[in-house]
């Protein structure tokens, strides 16, 4: 099992930020990361992401093993990039200047490389926030700060029984895995590949049974306690709007928008060093 | 005129899946402000009678409805749950499932926030309700770092801060320590009192509910019902005990010693309770019961050394513990809730390692060993049978033990044929798990350990939500195991009578250290221990005092021996 | 169509969170990166095949973001919206498998196989690479690729793991007045 990353309750001013203006900031953020290969402006997001991990006060060794897991991907992408397309860039950005050749059909290029490297920028800019939302934003408080932008408390409540759930099931699978071992199924890692996959097997389907009776008595649980009752609800653990939610918002809208007019500016979203070192030589 | 709130007229009730009907022909009124017990054996359809009254039969559990239902003026198949949970509030059997809310805090402001109660009463409430059960501390907590009682406590306050009309508890006392499950009847009642709402409770606890009065007890033997009839009524009769209820204790020892109960003697309080013409009857029969001591052979079996442990960093939840268990011993451990009995239990087996400290089983430390290898001598009964169970059928749940240790098929049917028949489940072998009681499934985890006979068997809380007759099955083999196979029982429970009639030996834990380590009987009359550990003064030294035998622990121990004899 | 009740909004959360834990269970296809056998698939379209489309949509989604979130700090957008999808298609019949009501037996399976066939080729042999392509301008070749191993990992993984979840859970559920205590 991996692990997953969780709140952690500390006292700073991104901490105490409502869930729901996080997930704005996170959610423009990461499109304006995902639209622009303006180098620039990821450059920008890269270092203010990093600015704002730094402000929150999160710590290396809680998003420790995420980030090992993230980077391993990275690389894999990175590669495979190359694998497949060893020219992308050179399409893209409409010159091809080879930096060394290595076999066959594959030659490393400038444009290649910058291209990769815009890729890799674009990763960090959003890696960093993303980690932050989840490890500043208390659950409850997120799910319950979902009604602020007209999400309906149903679907809102959905959010909030998942994430109430995840550590329960975590901890279920352990405890499955621990009651089949204490009846003598060997769950270590040194049994070969096939009773491993059957172990996990063996795991899973009680796990899964057991949810699903879970959902039954769970939705009973609820409407036996009013759930559905009025057409809206308060919420124990809502946090009101403060200035710094305005001023946050306010924020990511206005550079979201000063960033697509920046990226799309020249008609198109790779921003392309290439052309103006072709003119300047 | 008392106006009738709760109405079922010729009603039966049986699931999809089942054949036969669980509920036959019941005729039942409750009238508005009562207050109400229901008994009966484990299985017999006292949950499944809770839901016809809160509306989750028919809307959500289907099934064939004969007759009729009225909750007020509502037909729960019309209103749906949603039009009956405005005048119903339950406490539901399973606490774990019922809990809703993030926190501790969320979940009792559950319905609060159903309700569109703002935000700052609504704080207000959970904090007086929490209070109230004593879970004010514990108002971030997440509920998988609860204890058992600890979410117990939890639902109780949820439903407090309810105003339906009336509120229905299935077996409120479960999980409680025996002093909080007093105090729980006292809330209970206050409740009651205050707000003159109509109350159902359901319970094995008989003794323990009549600690405040109520006004009717309903027994509900396989689907029918048997008795309703007042409290004093009901105790002098022999209803109960011919459908394996346990009666209070005073009351059993005084029908001993061949008195008569009337139900003008008041009897269905032991302080109130009119004695005049049973006292000597009392007396004599103690005297008449000769006394056996137990001979113990000591052999240090498993022996436990400055046990540390904790789950968050500072906050410690045992700490330093040491004791030992010899061989062929029953014990009981006890002591409130999240004293951490269960956390020990969980240590001996190994599903969590200790801060500091050694375990050695046979003199040999236990630490380099997996939970495998631990399971092979030492056998655990979780708590809550939820976290046991792995397979969706009965036979193939107790048979998986089995079956990894490469037993024959057939061997592997004949021991699971006979731990089902122990457990009083072999009429069920075929059924998926999901169709039995809470109790039945309990039952089914036990048989699942039972039959892999190990060295020590631990129970965590074995006969919590068992009725009577079926706790004495399990008893009296968890019994014979000790006795012919020499195999070391630990029970965890909640349960003094328990403590006192089957172990010879227990270990009180206190907020994580071991505060006593004596004869039960020992422990029960130490004013201090039980105080400071949550525990209970059986009634039977009430009935004692009040019979003027200064002798109160030996006239209990009496009343053992003779008690074990009748049963045999 | 089945309605959308509590008990909807219990099973898209509680599927949510399965699907988030069971993420963290897969067993990686190493020559293929971001592709894996996982058993996350074969949850999600049982539960669409019990609760109907609303509720796969909404496990795909949901599931797919948070576990992405949680496991790599970031979410691939252009696979999230396929996951949604086969949620969707995987549901439409769910009212004709009958698992709950113990009746998931040949004619069901064959159905349910089907439908997951033609659900994941949609979802990741057409959609998720050509929204790859679209939103991440990644080459053609490569997310094709992928998309052709993710389709293949996952009728197969649904196709056994699947199956066989659906027919045990049927069991469990059992028929009609089938339940009788026996000597
Ligand atoms: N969901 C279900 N589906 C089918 N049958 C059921 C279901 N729940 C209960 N039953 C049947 O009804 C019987 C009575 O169950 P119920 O839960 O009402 O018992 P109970 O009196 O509350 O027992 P306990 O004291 O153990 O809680 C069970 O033995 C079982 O046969
Ligand atoms: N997983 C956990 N994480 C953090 N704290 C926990 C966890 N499990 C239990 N605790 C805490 O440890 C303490 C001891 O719990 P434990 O379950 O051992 O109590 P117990 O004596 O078995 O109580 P009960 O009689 O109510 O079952 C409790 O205060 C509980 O809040
Ligand atoms: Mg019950
Ligand atoms: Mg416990």
């Amino acid at each position: 099992m991996g692990r997953l990353l969780t709140y952690s309750d500390k006292n700073t001013w991104i901490h105490r930020l409502c869930g729901v203006t996080k997930m704005v900031f996170f959610i423009l953020w990461s499109i304006v990361g995902m639209i622009t290969y303006d180098t620039r402006i990821l450059l920008f997001m890269f270092v203010s992401s990093l600015l704002l991990f730094a402000m929150s006060k999160t710590e290396y060794h809680q998003v420790a093993t995420v980030l090992k897991v993230i980077l391993f991907f990275l690389l894999i992408n990175v590669v495979a990039i190359f694998f497949f397309s060893p020219y992308q860039g050179t399409k893209i950005y409409g010159t091809r200047s080879d930096l060394l050749h290595l076999a066959g059909y594959y030659t490393f290029t400038k444009e290649q490389l910058f291209y990769e490297l815009n890729i890799i920028l674009k990763y960090f800019t959003v890696i960093p926030v993303a980690l932050m939302f989840i490890v500043t934003t208390n659950p409850s408080e997120f799910a319950a700060s979902l009604s602020k932008l007209g999400v309906k408390y149903s679907i809102g409540y959905s959010i909030a029984i998942a994430l109430r759930y995840i550590p329960d099931i975590q901890k279920n699978f352990q405890e499955i895995k621990t009651a089949q071992e204490a009846r003598g199924i060997d769950m270590s890692k040194n049994v070969k590949l096939i009773p491993r996959i059957k172990n996990i097997i063996a795991i899973i389907f009680p796990l899964i049974f057991s949810s699903l009776e879970r959902i039954d008595t769970i939705s009973n649980a609820m409407e036996l306690r009013g759930f559905g009752k009025h057409k809206k609800r308060t919420w124990y653990s809502e946090r009101a709007f403060q200035l710094s939610d305005y001023i946050t918002i306010a924020f990511i809208l206005l550079f979201s928008i000063l960033a697509m007019v920046i990226t799309f500016y020249d008609g198109s979203r790779f921003y392309n060093p290439f052309i103006i070192l072709s003119f300047i030589l | 005129m008392k106006k009738e709130i709760i109405q079922f007229t010729d009603f039966t009730f049986k699931y999809r899946t089942q054949k036969r009907p669980t509920l036959k022909n019941i005729n039942l009124t409750i009238y508005e402000g009562e207050k109400v017990l229901i008994v009966g054996p484990s299985g017999s359809g006292k949950s499944t009678l809770v839901h016809c009254i809160n509306g989750l039969i028919p809307n959500s559990y289907e099934g064939e409805i004969e007759g009729s239902v009225l909750i007020g003026d509502k037909n729960p198949a019309k209103a749906g749950i949603f039009g009956i949970s405005q005048v119903v509030g339950t406490v539901m059997q399973d606490t774990d499932s019922q809990f809703i809310g993030l926190t501790v805090g969320e979940d009792i402001a559950f319905a609060m926030e159903n309700d569109c109660v703002p935000q700052d009463n609504m704080k207000d409430t959970v904090k007086k309700c929490a209070s109230l059960v004593g879970v004010d501390s514990l108002l971030e907590h997440a509920p998988s770092a609860l204890s058992g009682g600890q979410k117990q406590r939890v639902a109780i306050a949820g439903i407090m801060t309810n105003d339906a009309d009336i509120l229905l508890f299935d077996e409120p006392l479960a999980n409680l320590d025996p002093a909080t499950g007093k105090y729980a009847i006292e809330l209970i009642d206050e409740i009651h009192h205050t707000t003159n709402k109509t109350i159902v409770i359901i319970e094995h606890r008989l003794e323990d509910v009549l600690h405040r009065p109520v006004d009717r007890i309903v027994v509900i033997g396989d689907g029918t019902i048997l008795a309703d009839t007042t409290p004093d009524e009901l105790l002098s009769l022999s209803t109960l005990k011919e459908n394996g209820i346990r009666e209070p204790l005073y009351i059993a020892a005084i029908k001993y010693a061949g008195a008569i109960i009337k139900p003008n003697d008041h009897p269905s309080d032991i302080h109130s309770i009119n004695l005049q013409y049973n006292k000597d009857k009392v007396k004599s029969w103690y005297q008449s019961i000769e006394k056996t001591e137990p001979a113990m052979d000591t052999e240090e079996l498993l022996s436990i050394q400055n046990l540390t442990f904790s789950y968050e960093e500072e906050e410690p939840v045992l700490s330093d513990i040491s004791f030992s268990i010899q061989k062929g011993e029953m014990i009981s451990i006890v002591g409130r809730n999240g004293a951490g009995k269960t956390t020990l239990s969980k240590l001996i087996c190994g599903f969590i390692r200790p801060k500091a400290g050694t375990i050695t089983y046979k003199g040999v430390d236990m630490a380099g060993e997996s939970i495998a290898q631990r399971a092979e001598k030492i056998g655990l009964v979780m708590q809550n049978p939820n976290q046991m169970i792995s397979k969706p059928m009965i036979f193939d749940e107790v048979a998986l033990g089995l079956r990894t240790r490469g037993y024959e098929e057939s061997a592997v049917k004949e021991k699971v044929e006979h731990a089902l028949t122990v457990c009083g489940l072999y009429p069920f072998r075929n059924w998926p798990i999901s169709a039995l009681s809470f109790g039945q499934k309990k039952r089914v985890t036990i048989a699942s350990i039972l039959v892999l006979e190990p060295e020590i068997l631990i129970l965590d809380e074995p006969t919590a939500g068992q009725d009577f007759k079926h706790y004495t099955e399990i008893m009296k083999f968890l019994e014979g195991l000790n006795k012919e196979l020499g195999i070391t029982i630990i029970m965890i429970t909640h349960d003094m009578h328990l403590m006192l009639e089957y172990t010879n030996h227990t270990i009180v834990i206190s907020a994580g250290t071991l505060l006593a380590n004596d004869r039960p009987a020992k422990i029960l009359t130490t004013p201090k221990i039980v105080e400071e550990a949550n525990l209970k003064v059986t009634s039977l030294y009430y009935l004692a005092e009040a019979c003027q035998i200064t002798d109160t622990t030996g006239f209990a121990e009496s009343f053992i021996q003779y008690d074990r004899k009748v049963n045999q | 169509m089945k309605k959308f009740t509590i008990r909807s909004v219990v099973a898209i959360g509680i599927g949510t969170a399965l699907y988030i834990v069971l993420s963290l269970v897969s067993i990686p296809l190493a020559f293929i990166p971001n592709t894996a056998i996982q058993p996350r698939a074969a949850l999600l379209a049982l539960l669409a095949a019990i609760f109907g489309p609303i509720v796969g949509g909404a496990v795909g989604l949901l599931g797919h973001i948070l576990a992405d979130a949680f496991q790599y700090g970031g979410v691939w957008w252009s696979w999230v919206f396929p996951d949604a999808v086969f949620g969707i298609l995987a549901g439409i019949f769910a009212s004709k498998y009958q698992i709950e009501k113990g009746g998931f037996a040949t004619k069901q399976i064959v159905l349910f196989n089907a439908v997951q066939i033609v659900a994941n080729a949609l979802a990741w042999i057409v959609l998720a690479p050509i929204l790859d392509i679209v939103i991440y301008a990644e080459p053609a070749n490569k997310v094709f690729t992928q998309g052709a191993f993710a389709f293949l990992g996952n009728i197969i993984t649904i196709g056994i793991l699947g199956t066989l979840l659906a027919v045990a859970y049927t069991k469990v559920k059992a028929s009609s007045s089938s339940l009788d205590r026996e000597d």
